[in-house]
């Protein structure tokens, strides 16, 4: 890319032309001056709010309190004393929540980007053809056998069984042997005649009155599952599935918290760092799959093939040749990982109260003091707080201007 | 290596295991380690899904059902009594109708009237030319869900917003997205456009603006809370100036509401700008300089050559701002805690706050509900038109 503003091919006896670019992938002399403008003003904008941070920490109470002073040494005298009440007064929460969050930040993006790259390596390489009608067709029966327990008082044991033998006969019926699509249609028409006479039959029929009406539902819905299931299997390959792990980003927290807090809180895992780290982990899995398999993707399949004859499993193909290769992604990821896993606030909101309290969530709780907010406490917190992320992003951009983002966007 | 044994088993990856190879196993580990390799399709894969059925797909449904249903904590467990749509109705028409959607009461101003019957003239010319020139049923279906929710959500601006009257947090949450988001959007663009400019000091520019990426975005609330003070923050001698040092941007609707917006955009921007200064650093010179030497100009240029070879990863990048951007909580919670009223609450505010009151169902109700608006308009937008965009390519 050009770097030259290519002014030496402009003749010097000239007189400056404001709005015309001076060469090719050049640039008007006002269009500079405007490009500086705005770039230098969003450097202020980025900066401002950093040093007004850093200097709050360094401010007493007074300085704060009374109107704001702007430059230390000038205005006023940097002190230590929030420091001090930060790191030597209210060592143990700070040190506590601390050590929460590295541990749960560390051990959940370990978790994570293991089973991530373990599944984005296999949806690589591996072909896979999921009987997913016949899950469905088996959840749905299933879900049949719990309506007709829980509506009719049938017994749990018969209940089971017979959904179960009407799952294997329509299994064996259409998904394993494979009938043609006319066979299809006229056993799926029969029994939706069937369902539709039931339906009905309340009509003619007082016994039926109750039960009728459901129990052909049940059946439509069931037949039209069958169907489903049977045009489903076969179609669903490495694609769908690495497409429905990554549209689990889509899904908002708040919408799954509820249960899993229910569910921990049964096994008592509440407030402790495992149901952190596993959250964590689930959570932030879409997005390590999506960035390993498009890196993944680009490594040269040549040296698994000759490994492979040398008789190597393929734990240790993935263990010696594709995490060594695939590092600066596996970097990139991971560090990603790491940075979302630490600021995360909704999740442990809900899932800790004093024991697994991260470091966000201290932070947060300090608003409702009854002093009102010591904002030069507050800054030392945050400077505290934001240090080992500095550290890590710095690590990361390296990664990101070589595009690894970017290539996964594009996929 | 050793050539000679290559020949048979190229679709089974068996332990052929020629003694002193590179990857040979053990002989003792050899009958278990076989075992596992057969299994190793399945070993793959079964964590991430088991992790995503378990703790993604079966509370999702489980979340589904208990908004079905009234829930109460009790000693050793929950009672539950199954009560049908009785949350939702609450929430669309009943006593929470005002939490979530706004005051509906009063009819509709001129104003709204007009922006209803243009948004819906509008998406029925769209409809109608999608049929006439290229017509599937399952485009159409989609296309009769986006049309129907575009609506909804005009009306629901138009009784609300439009007529002068106070909104809730769905409102809010889409105020938030489609217009906050696709703001911070431009900007970043913006600043990576100029950062591609050939002018000096552009590696020391697009450093320092990824910094903000850094700070934690709890952080960030309070810094901003610290900044937009009106009596310390460091801009208070200029209000005082201007005469407005009795305002307080914290006890009105919008003047809160931006300053939720300006917070994430400064947490954001940083994240679009690094992703959009690759994709454009990607784009051809060729082309470009052939365009400015047939005297294009700049706006031209970037119209229509640099804009359609970024478009998709543009599309994608505003894709992933509005699906992040649903799920906004921690910035509004510290800086306004929701405030003034409910005029900053999200929607995932909102069912945290039912959460805290022990209404769960309710709260589920909210987050399904947040759920169904962010699917329609997520998927609606990735069809409509990243999947246009990365055809045309």
């Amino acid at each position: 890319m050009g770097t030259g503003t290519g002014t030496k091919f402009n003749l010097p006896h000239r007189q400056t032309r404001w709005f015309e670019q001076s060469s090719i992938g050049g640039m008007s002399p006002l269009g500079k001056i405007i490009s500086y403008f705005l770039l230098l003003f969003w450097s202020l904008v980025v900066l401002f709010p950093i040093y007004w941070l850093c200097i709050t920490a360094f401010k007493s109470m007074d300085d704060v309190n009374f109107g704001p002073v702007y430059i230390p040494w000038v205005d006023f005298t940097p002190s230590l004393h929030a420091w001090r009440n930060i790191i030597v007064d209210d060592m143990a929460d700070v040190a506590s929540a601390y050590f929460n969050s590295i541990v749960i930040a560390f051990f959940s993006t370990i978790f994570c980007v293991m089973v991530g790259s373990l599944a984005a390596y296999a949806l690589v390489r591996i072909q896979y053809r999921p009987k997913f009608g016949s899950i469905m067709l088996f959840a749905l029966t299933l879900a049949a056998a719990c309506v007709a327990i829980g509506r009719w008082g049938v017994d749990w044991w018969l209940g089971i069984a017979v959904g179960l033998a009407i799952f294997f006969f329509l299994w064996r019926a259409a998904v394993k042997e494979r009938f043609g699509n006319g066979q299809m249609s006229v056993v799926v028409g029969i029994f939706l005649v069937v369902a539709i006479v039931l339906y009905f039959s309340g009509n003619f029929s007082p016994d039926f009155e109750k039960h009728g009406k459901t129990a052909s539902i049940i059946l439509a819905l069931v037949v039209v599952g069958w169907s489903a299931a049977h045009w489903i299997n076969g179609r669903v390959g490495n694609s769908d599935i690495l497409f429905w792990i990554i549209s689990q980003r889509i899904l908002p927290p708040v919408v799954v918290v509820l249960p899993v807090y229910i569910m921990f809180q049964r096994i008592g895992l509440l407030d402790t760092h495992l149901a952190l780290i596993i959250a964590y982990a689930v959570v932030n899995l879409p997005i390590v799959v999506w960035l390993m398999h498009d890196f993944i993707a680009t490594i040269p399949i040549d040296l698994e093939e000759s490994a492979q004859l040398d008789g190597s499993s393929r734990f240790r193909i993935f263990w010696e040749i594709i995490l060594p290769l695939s590092r600066p992604g596996l970097a990139a990821t991971t560090l990603l990982t790491l940075i979302l896993a630490w600021n995360e606030y909704l999740l442990a909101a809900f899932l800790s109260t004093s024991k697994a309290q991260t470091l966000p969530i201290m932070v947060s709780a300090q608003i409702s003091q009854e002093r009102g907010i010591q904002w030069w406490n507050m800054s030392v917190v945050i400077i505290l707080m934001i240090i080992p992320v500095i550290i890590m992003a710095f690590l990361l951009q390296r990664f990101i201007s070589k595009g690894v983002l970017l290539g996964a966007v594009k996929g | 290596m050793n050539t000679s044994e290559i020949a048979p088993n190229k679709d089974r990856p068996g332990p052929v295991a020629p003694a002193g190879s590179l990857f040979s196993a053990s002989k003792r580990d050899s009958a278990w380690s076989e075992w596992v390799d057969r299994q190793s399709r399945t070993l793959f894969i079964s964590p991430a899904v088991f992790l995503i059925l378990v703790f993604s797909i079966f509370p999702l449904v489980a979340s589904l059902l208990i908004s079905f249903t009234r829930i109460r904590p009790r000693v050793g467990g929950y009672q539950i009594r199954w009560v049908g749509l009785k949350n939702f109705k609450k929430l669309f028409t009943g006593s929470e109708q005002s939490h979530l959607l706004g005051t509906m009461e009063g009819g509709i101003s001129l104003l709204g009237w007009t922006a209803i019957i243009v948004v819906a003239a509008l998406l029925l010319w769209w409809l109608y030319r999608y049929v006439r020139q290229e017509f599937k049923v399952v485009g159409f279906i989609g296309r009769i869900v986006t049309t129907a929710a575009a609506l909804a959500f005009t009306i629901l601006f138009a009784t609300t917003l439009l007529s002068g009257r106070q909104f809730g947090t769905m409102p809010m949450t889409l105020v938030y997205v489609l217009f906050g988001c696709s703001l911070q959007f431009l900007i970043g663009l913006g600043l990576a456009y100029v950062c591609t400019q050939p002018i000096r000091g552009r590696a020391f520019f697009s450093t320092l603006f990824f910094i903000p990426i850094t700070i934690t975005p709890v952080g960030i609330a309070y810094q901003w809370r610290m900044l937009a003070d009106m009596n310390k923050g460091p801009v208070a001698p200029l209000w005082e100036w201007m005469g407005l040092g009795e305002f307080a941007w914290g006890s009105l609707a919008w003047p809160a509401r931006s300053m939720v917006m300006i917070s994430d955009a400064w947490m954001w921007i940083p994240f679009i700008f690094v992703v959009m200064l690759a994709a454009l650093e990607t784009v051809s010179r060729d082309l470009t300089e052939a365009a400015e030497v047939d005297g294009a100009g700049k706006w031209l240029i970037f119209r229509d050559i640099t804009l359609p070879q970024i478009a998709p990863v543009a599309g994608t990048i505003l894709l992933i701002r509005w699906i992040e951007g649903f799920k906004l909580v921690d910035i509004p919670n510290i800086l306004t805690n929701g405030g003034p009223g409910i005029a900053t609450e999200t929607l995932t505010m909102h069912s945290w706050t039912q959460w805290r009151t022990l209404d769960f169902a309710g709260s589920s109700a909210v987050a399904y509900t947040l759920l169904f608006v962010s699917v329609v308009i997520c998927v609606s937008f990735f069809n409509l038109v990243i999947r246009r965009y990365s055809r045309r390519q």
